[in-house]
């Protein structure tokens, strides 16, 4: 079976990548056991390409704009709100102005790293780098999905920023599955309401839309490319049904849901989103915990389908 | 190293030039920043006319040094060194911050000659900290400097780079700090003081050498004398003078971001001739 878990492949990506490309770096903050850059790090061929940096978020992401000013390509690993989080405004500042060729991996991200609680949680990071110029910002449903993401992320210019869950699932995409930045992909056919998901959400939404198999007929949408993001497509999808939802392990306000509302403003879709509401995350035992805890299930994408449903 | 006579007075020259293109640019009625553009001039001077490698019909020559301006307030100095060379025309300076002219307010990636954006304070170290970690894993001697105000050391982000710089034995990056004493608002000893500055950086690891700011003689061996450390980066302390060479401006913290009379702007001229 294929593996399983986002930052395995993340830290099993990037090895080979930089077996490949001398050229790429990959940087942490003292969370590389964490993040998986210790997988490069503890590759004696190819260790000198780990840089640790210490528990110095902002010096590490200005340090990497520096690394790509010299040509390098510079992966910067914490978790999501380290990373994007305490690294706003160097992400902003000194990368993303200037377009650097800087990848960011927020890791343990949503709330994934479930025993840490809200500390560690990240329900916004979509949101706020999302609102940056320049910067792209993707999520993989999966495993298999987060290979495809990083190696275009080493393979071609500009700022990045990949979200990567803490937890093995089964992986919904296929293997091998070329990743385009911007398109929407329709993983299950349906025509009465559409579920645009990303993450973990994703297989969530695959649930929902069996479970509903025969009553109402979901399609599911996952979208791994929050920006850009094709709006031509989103309004597309959005057509050839009667009603959306959005489902997401991230604050409704600004992540997915936002893009695909803002896709979606001249529409007259009916949408609801299903997402964190406007609230921090808590500790928890094990991931399911927290999910439910905030209503990030299979149930809650069913009640808002058959709500929308209803009303389209 | 002895350094003759023609070469000081040709670089001080220099400084007093660069210092005239400021004001020209900023002009009367319109805020500039006159003071933190004085007190770098002659680092700056003695940096681009001597020090370092550039060919400005190729700014992105493979050889060349690096200069990053950390405190990116006083773009206007550089953007003036870098006419002065011929990165580009002198007579787009007074057309600084023109909406859609592509010199901006402070430094911005693509003005060619600029190595890094900076404008937010305490980024610009780590910018070149990365460059020179870049060039020591490539092999490349090439030169990396930053200059940095002193009331940007008051950000943590400063002190996170002067760290990890030393960690990484970057011996080819030179931090210049512009120590005028003085920030926006006032006397840095009276907000967040930051002394003593010299013996900061020197217990962060890095080889400190303290001039007089305005001492071409002394800038150009404090420039020499870092290169001979090669197992970690140099800070020279560059104790300097806000607004220097201006008299009514000279250690007034109200002339950091101000607007010149026309009075003002021509004795200033007449002053820096």
């Amino acid at each position: 079976m294929a593996e399983t878990n986002q930052r395995t492949v993340y830290g099993q990506t990037l090895v080979e990548l930089c077996h490949k490309n001398k050229d790429i770096v990959v940087l942490d903050a003292d969370l590389g056991a964490s993040t998986m850059g210790k997988m490069v790090e503890s590759d004696p061929e190819i260790s000198e390409q780990h840089i640790e940096m210490g528990i110095a978020e902002a010096n590490m992401i200005s340090t990497a704009g520096g690394l790509a000013r010299a040509g390098k390509i510079p992966f910067c690993s914490s978790f999501a709100v380290f990373a994007g989080g305490r690294a706003f405004d160097q992400i902003r500042q000194s990368i993303a102005i200037g377009k650097l060729n800087v990848k960011i991996c927020g890791s343990s991200a949503g709330c994934s790293d479930f025993g840490d609680g809200a500390t560690h949680q990240s329900v916004d990071d979509i949101a706020y780098m999302r609102v940056i110029p320049n910067m792209n910002v993707f999520v993989p449903a999966d495993a298999n999905e987060t290979e495809a993401v990083v190696r275009y992320m080493a393979e071609n210019e500009g700022p990045m920023y990949i979200r990567v869950n803490r937890n093995p699932y089964d992986n919904v995409t296929p293997e091998g599955a070329k990743f385009v930045p911007g398109e929407p992909v329709v993983l299950k056919e349906g025509t009465d309401v559409a579920v645009f998901a990303c993450g973990v959400m994703v297989t969530k939404a695959l649930e929902a839309a069996k479970a509903l198999e025969g009553k109402i007929s979901v399609k599911v949408v996952n979208v791994p490319s929050i920006k850009p993001l094709n709006r031509e497509s989103v309004v597309k999808i959005a057509n050839s049904v009667k009603g959306v939802v959005t489902a997401e392990e991230h604050s409704v306000i600004g992540g997915l849901g936002g893009a695909i509302a803002e896709a979606l403003r001249l529409e007259k879709k009916p949408i609801e989103f299903v997402g964190v509401q406007d609230r921090f995350g808590a500790s928890a035992h094990n991931y399911n915990d927290i999910l439910e805890y905030l209503g990030l299930t299979t149930d809650s994408i069913i009640k808002a389908v058959e709500e929308i449903s209803s009303k389209a | 190293m002895a350094y003759s006579e023609e070469l000081i007075q040709s670089l001080k020259e220099k400084g007093q030039l660069l210092r005239r293109d400021c004001i020209k640019c900023i002009g009367v009625g319109v805020a500039g920043h006159v003071g933190g553009s004085c007190s770098s001039a002659d680092l700056v001077a003695a940096l681009y006319f001597h020090k370092m490698k550039v060919d400005p019909k190729n700014p992105d020559w493979e050889e060349r040094d690096y200069f990053l301006l950390s405190k990116g307030h006083v773009a206007i100095l550089q953007y003036a060194a870098l006419a002065e060379k011929g990165f580009f025309p002198l007579e787009d300076l007074p057309r600084c911050k023109e909406i859609g002219f592509y010199l901006q307010g402070h430094p911005h990636l693509g003005i060619p000659g600029i190595e890094a954006g900076t404008g937010s304070l305490g980024q610009g170290l780590s910018l070149g900290s990365g460059i020179a970690l870049g060039l020591k894993l490539d092999k490349k001697p090439n030169r990396v400097y930053v200059l940095v105000g002193d009331g940007e050391t008051d950000e943590g982000q400063i002190w996170e780079a002067a760290m990890s710089s030393s960690a990484k034995k970057l011996g080819n990056l030179c931090a210049i700090i512009d120590n005028n004493g003085l920030q926006a608002t006032g006397a840095i000893k009276d907000r967040l003081p930051n002394e003593p500055i010299a013996d900061k950086w020197r217990a962060f690891g890095w080889n400190v050498i303290e001039v007089d700011g305005h001492n071409m003689e002394e800038i150009l061996t404090a420039l020499d004398d870092a290169e001979l450390y090669t197992d970690r980066p140099t800070a020279i302390v560059a104790h300097t003078v806000k607004g220097k060479g201006i008299s009514f401006a000279e250690n007034q913290a109200g002339y950091h971001n101000r607007a010149l009379t026309q009075e003002e702007y021509d004795l200033a001229m007449e002053e820096l001739a």
